[in-house]
């Protein structure tokens, strides 16, 4: 059965139609972590409604401080962000526990339940959130699973599949509840080049066919750029490029560039600052190729 | 850290005042979560049965044997005063008010709390509690409430079986072994020992032994750094400051019994 196929026998909830209106907003947010350094400075975005969008940037540069922020798990110094039109205000547990039961969100390692089968894992959410009956607990997560093509695996255990389909799993629960948005925590890292593809265009397709609004935070450029509506690159707290995956392709800044190209040197540099090859080796070497100025 | 820096003496009191604020109010919030808690019976039972069935062998063993050494021990100590029928006096007492509780919690922080924290650090670590944060399912309520409260409810019911196999121990050392009569252990032992002073005392400091060592354990767990190193040392943590924590709370509690 495709993937395609699939996806459309789960939608249990009306199609949402994608717009360009904004979903979530970012006004001038600025937070850190308490050590003088900002992980966002004065970031302001928009993810507009039924798109999939994708965070990318250099390791440490807020990507998952944006998804953190979204969920109210910390709070910005300063701005604001709003979830609906509704402003995510992690102080008052009990609106904000309404907004998250909005939200689904996919870890890097599919944050499964290790003592769960793979039915109870995805039937968690619904168990704990809702009163339905067994019965339709069970159809539902059965849909879910059908979805992500492991209807066949239900009866195993976390330590019993594959990462791939770990990831996969951990995607059926994240669509449980029909949530509005679904976050994605590095959907890709450590997959084979199958399961990154499959993982790809699940959650390509399980965003238009339940209407989802997606947002992935991703190293992996070309699966990123292929299923991604808008592309936010994130570089030392600020925005450095957005816009489709072709315009930010196309972008001149250099961080940017480097970043898209995969180049070992440019804004972000090769080597870590300190003693210089002389001071580290003495004056007899001279210093070639690439290593130039600092010693590693 | 310079410690003769005002600045960072402040530091460090402010931030060690903070840590007892975020323990006290988890702690209370988890004592607070009882009815909710209880309401989902089936999620405390599955935690008795891992803290409580899994802890019975340890503890019935070393109840056994330090049943065997009270009796030895008692014995030769009793047996110069020429009172050696009270062997069963003594060991019961020694058990009930004293070495079940404290021996038993001991044992439960190296065998539970030690599962506890690892459990929950590992939860943290594969980043399970930060989705269940994510998705508005709190983790407090969840996963740390139904293990505290069954541990509250494990401890004394382990250390009613640690005193109950000590005694048998010592039986089987000083009646069976040395040649107590066997009426004189059984009658001094249901004159002496006292339903509320005795057994009362030792099934109260069992409760409060509880509830600091399966609190300390998950706290250790829910704080710790979420690495493989993080939570090796949260589980050591729990043993040294569980274990310390009931010796402190036993003194106490010993001296706030013998003044009422």
């Amino acid at each position: 059965m495709s993937i395609t196929t699939v996806s459309s026998t789960a939608v249990s909830s009306p199609k949402r139609v994608a717009t360009n209106s904004a979903f979530i907003t970012f006004d001038d947010v600025v937070f850190g972590y308490g050590n003088g350094r900002l992980i966002l400075d004065g970031v302001s975005f928009s993810i507009p409604r039924g798109k999939v969008t994708a965070l990318m940037g250099a390791s440490g540069g807020g990507k998952t401080t944006v998804l953190r922020v979204i969920a109210g798990q910390v709070t910005p110094q300063r701005g604001r962000v709003l979830f609906d039109g509704i402003p995510v205000n992690s102080h008052d547990q009990t609106s904000l526990y309404a907004l998250r039961r909005r939200m689904g969100i996919l870890f890097q390692h599919g944050a499964l339940f290790g003592d769960l089968t793979v039915f109870e894992n995805v039937a968690f959410p619904l168990r704990e959130q809702t009163d339905l009956p067994d019965a339709l607990v069970r159809d539902i997560v059965l849909m879910k699973l059908g979805a992500v093509g492991l209807r066949g695996a239900h009866d195993l255990k976390p330590s019993e599949i594959s990462g791939g389909m770990a990831r996969r799993v951990a995607l059926a629960r994240a669509i449980a509840l029909d949530p509005d948005v679904v976050m994605y925590d590095e959907p890709f890292a450590g997959l084979d080049p199958i399961s990154l593809g499959t993982a790809a265009r699940l959650i390509r397709d399980l965003n238009d066919a339940l209407g989802l609004t997606s947002i992935i935070v991703s190293h992996d450029l070309v699966e990123t750029f292929r299923i991604a509506d808008q592309v936010v690159v994130l570089a030392n707290g600020k925005i450095a490029a957005q816009g489709t995956p072709q315009q930010v392709k196309e972008s001149t800044d250099p961080l940017v560039h480097q970043f898209v190209n995969a180049l070992p040197d440019g804004p972000v540099k090769f080597h870590y600052p300190g003693a210089t090859v002389e001071q580290d080796f003495g004056s007899g070497i001279k210093p070639s190729g690439h290593i130039t100025g600092t010693a590693p | 850290m310079s410690w003769y820096k005002p600045a960072n003496l402040g530091f460090a009191t402010r931030s060690k005042l903070a840590g007892y604020g975020y323990s006290g109010r988890m702690f209370w919030r988890l004592l607070t979560m009882v009815g909710p808690t209880f309401r989902r019976f089936s999620l405390v039972r599955d935690q008795i049965h891992f803290l409580g069935n899994y802890s019975l062998a340890i503890i019935g063993v070393s109840g056994l044997f330090v049943g065997f050494v009270l009796g030895l021990q008692g014995y030769y100590t009793l047996q110069r005063y020429g009172s050696s029928e009270a062997l069963g006096l003594l060991v019961a007492l020694g058990l009930v008010r004293e070495l079940g509780p404290v021996v038993t919690a001991l044992l439960f922080a190296g065998r539970a709390g030690t599962a506890l924290t690892a459990e929950i650090g590992m939860m943290k670590s594969d980043e399970v509690l930060a989705y269940m944060e994510v998705t508005a399912i709190d983790p407090l309520q969840r996963v740390l409430a139904p293990r505290f409260w069954a541990g509250v409810i494990c401890m004394p019911l382990l250390a009613a079986v640690f005193s109950a196999v000590g005694v048998i121990g010592g039986y089987i050392v000083g009646v069976l072994m040395i040649g107590v009569d066997s009426g004189s252990f059984w009658s001094q032992m249901q004159g002496g020992v006292d339903v509320w002073s005795d057994v009362g005392n030792g099934i109260i400091k069992s409760f409060v032994f509880g509830l600091a060592v399966t609190f300390i354990a998950l706290l250790q767990g829910y704080e710790a750094e979420p690495t493989p190193e993080g939570v090796s040392r949260a589980t050591t943590r729990t043993v040294v400051i569980a274990s310390l924590t009931v010796l402190g709370l036993d003194f106490m509690l010993t001296a706030l019994m013998f003044s009422i």
